[in-house]
């Protein structure tokens, strides 16, 4: 299954791109695929914006606004004027509504 | 660690057995789970308060009889996911760390950071994993990625990171080809059994809002110039009431089940489409006798709908296929809609309200 298109902030700078693969292992989507020596995205569309993939990079060649895909986390944020929070976990377990 | 008959949660968890090691005593976990084990999966299932508090101590366990040969699995210390990988893990002889997520699963807690980089290296240090095992691999399942930089791991502690399979289930395979995950194993999957695995979790908080929506139907259609009327909220009342019950099911339950054949890719339009069918169905055919004005036709079609609609929205935070992105998209546009629909629908039910008392 396939999320809105053309919504995805990920972004691969083949400069920095030695084709060591990990973002391969980390991706969940299979966003990406090799392009003989280095690394290509193969579709964007598919990517969940996790943020494995940059985390796990050791040569910076990857950025994406990373964050969870959820709707409450998201109008929490809103409502509480701070970064998506879906709350659980942390000291407001009690509210918690996702995951 | 607390010692067996201190905490009751875990008390079943440890065999009551310890292997010796360098670095002290580990406890022994059996892989077969018990008849408390599954019986707390399903209680994790159905409440949310039990899943939130449902937790194991962290620390270093050992399955079967390992070695210092033997491969070291991590894990978040939510029960289930513990119990899942040790249940898989049937057979093997194995080192299992558990981080301290503060009871939540792998891959939320990844999203959060508490399954993540300062966490696993204090946890290499504190149960003196270095001493427990010769080898330096330790392998993560691959939905911790997000929370780690296995770079940096590698650096402060010289445990190099492998990154398991997705699921807990293919982990003999992946373990007996010598640690390599196929492309299959590197993909989540999100199947009918999934989604309906994970619609307890939006009915039931949505069942409480449902309890705030039918005072507010028994007010709304009780009220008259004499009081509030049992009969008249009872008359009018009820057809509003089965209304929302299916827009409720409709958007936590008939959507996530049948996502994948739903027009659009946006939830909020899966659900607004599910909960308009829904209302019409319901409202034409056998509601016009309870339902007979045209304001609360109107009110129905536009009120339901939208509720259907948030509903189904709030999906997107049990599914594995939608990013922050594309949910903030859809928020962007549909929370002002929501809005209006709340506004409108007022107004609608205040023309209803004048029109049932003769004022219109």
């Amino acid at each position: 299954m396939k999320y809105l298109t053309n919504v995805v902030t990920l972004e691969l700078i083949p400069e920095r791109c030695t084709g060591c693969g990990r973002c391969l292992e980390v991706c969940p989507r299979e966003v990406f695929g090799k392009n003989g020596k280095t690394v290509r995205i193969v579709d964007r569309d598919l990517c969940i914006e996790c943020g494995a993939c940059m985390m796990n990079c050791s040569f910076n060649a990857i950025r994406v606004n990373a964050g969870v895909g959820c709707a409450a986390a998201i109008i929490n944020g809103l409502i509480k004027g701070g970064e998506p929070e879906c709350g659980c976990g942390g000291n407001d377990a009690s509210d918690a509504s996702c995951c | 660690m607390s010692s067996p008959g201190e905490c009751c949660e875990n008390v079943e968890l440890i065999d009551l057995r310890f292997v010796n090691t360098t670095a002290g005593r580990v406890p022994v976990v059996p892989a077969d789970w018990s008849r408390r084990d599954r019986l707390g999966r399903l209680k994790c299932r159905l409440f949310n308060s039990y899943r939130m508090s449902y937790t194991v101590e962290p620390g270093i366990y050992a399955l079967g009889s390992p070695d210092g040969r033997s491969p070291v699995l991590v894990t978040a210390n939510y029960k289930l996911s513990f119990d899942l990988l040790r249940r898989e893990l049937a057979g093997f002889n194995a080192w299992i760390v558990v981080l301290d997520t503060r009871g939540i699963n792998v891959w939320c807690a990844a999203g959060k950071g508490t399954f993540g980089t300062d966490e696993l290296i204090r946890r290499i240090c504190s149960t003196h994993l270095s001493e427990i095992v010769e080898h330096r691999r330790i392998i993560l399942p691959q939905l911790g990625a997000p929370g780690v930089r296995a770079h940096k791991v590698r650096e402060q502690t010289e445990f190099s990171v492998s990154y398991g399979p997705v699921y807990a289930r293919d982990l003999p395979a992946y373990l007996d080809s010598g640690c390599i995950a196929t492309a299959k194993m590197r993909r989540t999957q999100f199947g009918f059994k999934e989604r309906l695995e994970l619609t307890p979790m939006e009915i039931f908080p949505a069942l409480k809002g449902f309890l705030i929506f039918l005072a507010a139907v028994f007010v709304v259609f009780g009220l008259q110039p004499e009081g509030i009327l049992f009969r008249s909220a009872w008359g009018s009342g009820l057809p509003i009431a089965v209304l929302g019950l299916a827009a409720l099911l409709t958007g936590t339950l008939l959507t996530p089940l049948l996502l994948p054949w739903i027009p659009f890719r946006s939830f909020a339009l899966k659900g607004f489409l599910l909960g308009e069918l829904a209302t019409a169905l319901l409202t034409f055919p056998a509601g016009t006798e309870a339902v007979r004005s045209i304001y609360l036709i109107a009110f129905s079609l536009v009120f339901f709908p939208a509720a259907g609609s948030y509903l189904a929205l709030q999906f997107t935070g049990s599914t594995s296929f939608t990013g922050i992105s594309g949910v903030k998209k859809e928020l962007k546009i549909a929370l002002p809609l929501y809005i209006a629909a709340a506004a409108a629908s007022l107004i609608l039910l205040i023309l209803y309200k004048l029109q049932e008392w003769g004022i219109l």
